[in-house]
């Protein structure tokens, strides 16, 4: 029986310590916000922060989750961080399958450093986008980091 | 023309609906000569397809059921942008539903094109196209088709709900029709201030007769098209609450991990499931016609289980199959003269007496789709039928799928389209249905058929691998006066449509190498069908983004030869294609063509037209001992009527990027007889880091919209080519760019 804390709730489930978190959330807990890409730590689809660090939800496993996690749905209540405002201002998404995973990359670079520089949003912004917005979240990022 | 309203579907669906006006509109089943005159004159070249209905209820919203499927393109805002410019409604209380699969939804409009490759054809030749149409069109989202073919249909779908809400209003007024106007889902009578809400019209409206022919207003009045409307569906795609098909949730559902012969055309030869069978939450082990499938509680569970299941397969015939062998074969095949499918004037009798003779040959790999969201279906099986949730570009197919599948009438498929994370052509497959429908049978329980990224990445419909061979005469001007260009390649065609292979060459082999905007007199294109084991699909822009490649880069080429500037050269084959040419000269002047650049740098360019819009595109490049950097990419557009400026400029955008990762990345290998490639670590994907600095800029135009989806990728490949030329010398004749040596 692993012990979480999602979005706020605390959550106790019955599942393999080696269960990734991705599957706990998706299947488990029915968050389906936080999207399977490949599996592997190759893509960000699934990216949650666990504490303030952006971790990629399908190399973690459940029973090495330490600290409080936070999926797309708990990122805020009615869509109002400003990550999620400047991608709505800007348009980001397209098919919006990645954009989960892209936002709450985004969210934890803002969160430990407000004004990056693009060399550093390049390197926290690693997330595959098959639609290929990445040209909007550049934006998005450069408006942010001046904010 | 009115589309043509149908009163049956009015009926049949207004009895379900306690009130409320409730329109179907449909393509008649024959269109007379005067009205496919005057949609000759719109630029679609054919009737109103479209199918939809909307709905207004008595609290004024206005449902829209949109046929299309939204994976990305921006429909389920464009196609209500259409309907609501001519009803006059609020727009904020538009609603939006994926329609079901029903023959009334066919995309006529698509299978015209792609049978007259968009050409006007004679009276009977268009009559026989148009029956065809009607027995084999689907249910699709593709080809760029979307606002094409809706763009007159559902403005006149609206335009007839407005005059029955003016008509009734009128009524209820007790004063001519004429005196009323629409505001913002109101009907008003300002001579005498009053006013009626369109909920509240919509019981009584619904009883009239629908307006044949309601008038349309004209682009001058327009106040929806042409705006940047924001996306309907955006706010649940960044909080997380679109549900994909991977997202649907059913009551005691289970979760299944496919695999498939990794040798294509192979089988299932044993498997072991005892131990598989004890892992927890392990429900069944089941063998399926393509495969075998642990079903578990979780997606987790059952891929583990599978993973351990390690099934064994008989490769069949074609273990023996490479990247190798097919390049050779196709390679060979250039010798032919293979089926024509174009020719002007004599171009053997041109290029022997040209005073220069330039050839190539070109080679492009399979490529896969990689959407982002795996494939996956859901299937549930009732007394009373099939309900299937699938991201699916062909609710049609679906359904004759999961009828088959589950050997039931179609009738009793219900298909549920979610939202498409991402589609490109992949999901214009049924594959997945088929396989859910089996497996929900299997074990009695609604079942999530999910492949691992491993599974999507080697069981695709792949672009065909192609080889080209190009030959261009040029006189003692340096002018071009002949062109012959052989594609060897794999027919898509004759898989998913054999008929429309018997009379002619395979459109999506040659379509780009075909109807070239410069002007040769002399030019025979030409295709030699080769088929392998490897299946082969539409991937996004489909024959377009291997022969904008061809062509772009051979123009490069003669201008070179001809001692002529790349933007010259072509300026001068496009004096009679004004269109074209305004679109490569804005290209090139946005992007500062000619302006001095540092050594390692240069600009490549290249124009194409595909699915009715214009792209040129000027890249520009980094070369070093690091390998290539693209630093910027101006693309240049004329698609005709812009229905959403900032949805194309999206799709332009992401077009880009899907063909640079082409371009610099994409290479399906075969190794035995199967894909060598597995994850994105293997075939790779542009990420943030590598993309250039994009500019897009758009022609403003009075022409038929034309396609947004696609257009963008075919010039890409070419500008990239041509720049790295530019700057080293150096002509690419294959691609990827990644790993070939770069120096002269
Ligand atoms: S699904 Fe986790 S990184 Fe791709
Ligand atoms: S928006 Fe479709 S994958 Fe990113």
């Amino acid at each position: 029986m692993a012990k979480l804390v999602v979005n706020g709730q605390p959550q106790a489930v019955d599942v393999e310590d080696e269960m990734p978190l991705l599957w706990v959330l998706r299947d488990t807990l029915g968050l389906t916000g936080t999207k399977y890409g490949c599996g592997l730590g190759q893509c960000g689809a699934c990216t949650v922060m666990i504490g303030k660090d952006a971790v990629r939800a399908c190399t973690v496993t459940v029973g090495d989750v330490a600290g409080p996690v936070t999926t797309i749905e708990g990122l805020s209540p009615d869509r109002s961080h400003h990550v999620q405002q400047a991608w709505l201002a800007l348009q980001v998404p397209q098919c919006g399958y990645c954009q989960p995973g892209f936002i709450m990359a985004a969210a934890a670079l803002f969160q430990r450093s407000p004004k990056p520089t693009e060399a550093e949003a390049i390197e926290a912004l690693t997330n595959i986008c098959r639609c290929g917005t990445y040209a909007r979240i550049r934006q998005a990022v450069r408006i942010l980091a001046k904010a | 023309m009115a589309a043509r309203l149908d009163r049956r579907a009015v009926l049949k669906l207004g009895a379900g609906s306690a009130a409320g006006l409730v329109l179907g509109f449909h393509l008649p089943a024959r269109l007379g000569a005067q009205e496919i005159a005057e949609n000759g004159a719109q630029g679609n070249g054919f009737g109103p397809f479209l199918n939809a209905w909307l709905r207004i209820s008595p609290d004024e919203t206005v449902t829209l059921v949109i046929d299309r499927s939204e994976m990305g393109q921006g429909v389920y805002t464009s196609l209500p942008m259409l309907l609501a410019e001519e009803l006059g409604c609020d727009w904020r209380r538009i609603r939006v539903v994926a329609a079901p699969a029903d023959p009334i939804y066919r995309n006529l409009f698509l299978v015209h094109e792609l049978l007259t490759k968009g050409e006007d054809i004679g009276d009977a030749a268009d009559w026989f196209v148009r029956r065809l149409s009607r027995v084999v069109g689907q249910q699709v989202t593709g080809g760029s088709s979307s606002v094409r073919g809706a763009f007159k249909p559902l403005r006149t779908a609206g335009a007839a709900a407005r005059e029955m809400l003016v008509t009734t209003a009128a009524r209820r007024f007790g004063v001519a029709r004429e005196e009323c106007t629409v505001e913002a889902g109101e009907v008003r009578h300002a001579p005498s201030e009053r006013k009626l809400s369109f909920g509240a019209l919509a019981a009584e409206a619904a009883l009239l007769e629908p307006p044949r022919r309601p008038p349309l207003k004209p682009a001058s009045a327009w106040r929806l098209i042409g705006k940047s409307v924001p996306r309907l569906d955006l706010p649940s795609k960044i909080d997380g609450s679109a549900i994909f098909g991977i997202d649907v949730r059913l009551p005691d559902m289970l979760f299944a991990a496919i695999a498939m012969p990794p040798v294509f055309g192979g089988k299932l030869k044993r498997y072991d499931s005892t131990a598989v069978l004890k892992r927890r939450g392990v429900s069944a082990v089941v063998p399926l016609p393509d495969g075998v499938a642990v079903v578990a509680d979780n997606t987790w569970r059952a891929q583990a289980a599978l993973a351990e299941l390690a099934p064994e397969w008989d490769d069949g015939g074609n273990a023996a199959v490479s990247s190798e062998t097919i390049e050779a074969t196709l390679r060979d095949a250039l010798a032919g003269s293979g089926r024509t499918a174009e020719a002007a004037g004599d171009p053997a009798k041109e290029l022997s007496g040209a005073a220069r003779r330039v050839s190539a040959d070109y080679e492009l790999p399979y490529l896969a789709h990689a959407t982002m969201e795996p494939m996956n279906a859901t299937a549930r099986i009732g007394a009373d039928g099939i309900d299937i949730w699938i991201p699916t570009q062909v609710q049609e197919a679906v359904q004759k799928a999961a009828a088959e599948a589950a050997d039931i009438s179609t009738a009793k498929v219900r298909v549920h389209t979610t939202y498409l994370g991402g589609g490109f052509g992949r999901r214009l497959e049924a594959d997945l249905a088929a396989q859910a429908v089996r497996l929900a049978k299997a074990v009695g329980k609604p079942v999530q058929a999910i492949w691992s990224r491993e599974e999507d990445t080697t069981h695709d419909f792949y672009r065909p691998a192609t080889a080209a061979r190009l030959e261009a005469g040029l006189d003692a001007e340096g002018r071009l006066v002949a062109w012959r260009q052989t594609n060897a390649c794999p027919s898509i065609m004759a898989r998913v449509f054999p008929a429309a292979t018997w009379l002619e060459v395979d459109q999506t082999a040659v379509e780009g190498a075909t109807r070239m905007p410069y002007a040769i007199a002399n030019r025979r294109i030409a295709h030699v069908q080769r088929d392998f084991h490897v299946p082969v699909g539409f991937w996004r822009s489909v024959g377009h983004s291997q022969n904008a490649f061809f062509k772009e880069s051979f123009v490069d080429e003669l201008a070179a030869a001809a001692g002529t500037d790349p933007l010259a050269f072509r300026r001068r084959l496009l004096a009679q294609a004004p269109r074209d040419l305004a679109v490569l000269e804005l290209a090139a002047e946005k992007a500062g063509w000619g302006d001095a650049l540092p050594p390692g740098r240069g600009r490549g360019i290249a124009l194409h037209t595909s699915f009715g819009s214009i792209v040129a595109q000027v890249a520009e490049v980094t070369v070093s001992a690091d390998g290539v950097s693209v630093e910027r990419i101006v693309a240049a557009v004329d698609c005709g009527i812009v229905v959403n400026p900032d949805t194309l400029r999206a799709q332009i955008e992401g077009g880009i990027v899907f063909g640079l990762t082409a371009a610099l990345y994409g290479r399906i290998s075969i190794e035995k007889g199967r894909v060598a490639e597995r994850h994105f670590d293997d075939y790779p994907m542009v990420r943030l880091g590598e993309t250039p600095e994009i500019e897009v800029h758009v022609i403003a135009s009075d022409q038929a919209p034309g396609g947004a989806g696609e257009p963008a990728v075919p010039p890409v490949a070419p500008a990239i080519a041509n720049a790295i030329y530019a700057a080293t010398g150096k002509r690419l004749r294959r691609l990827p760019v990644a790993g070939q040596p770069l120096t002269t």
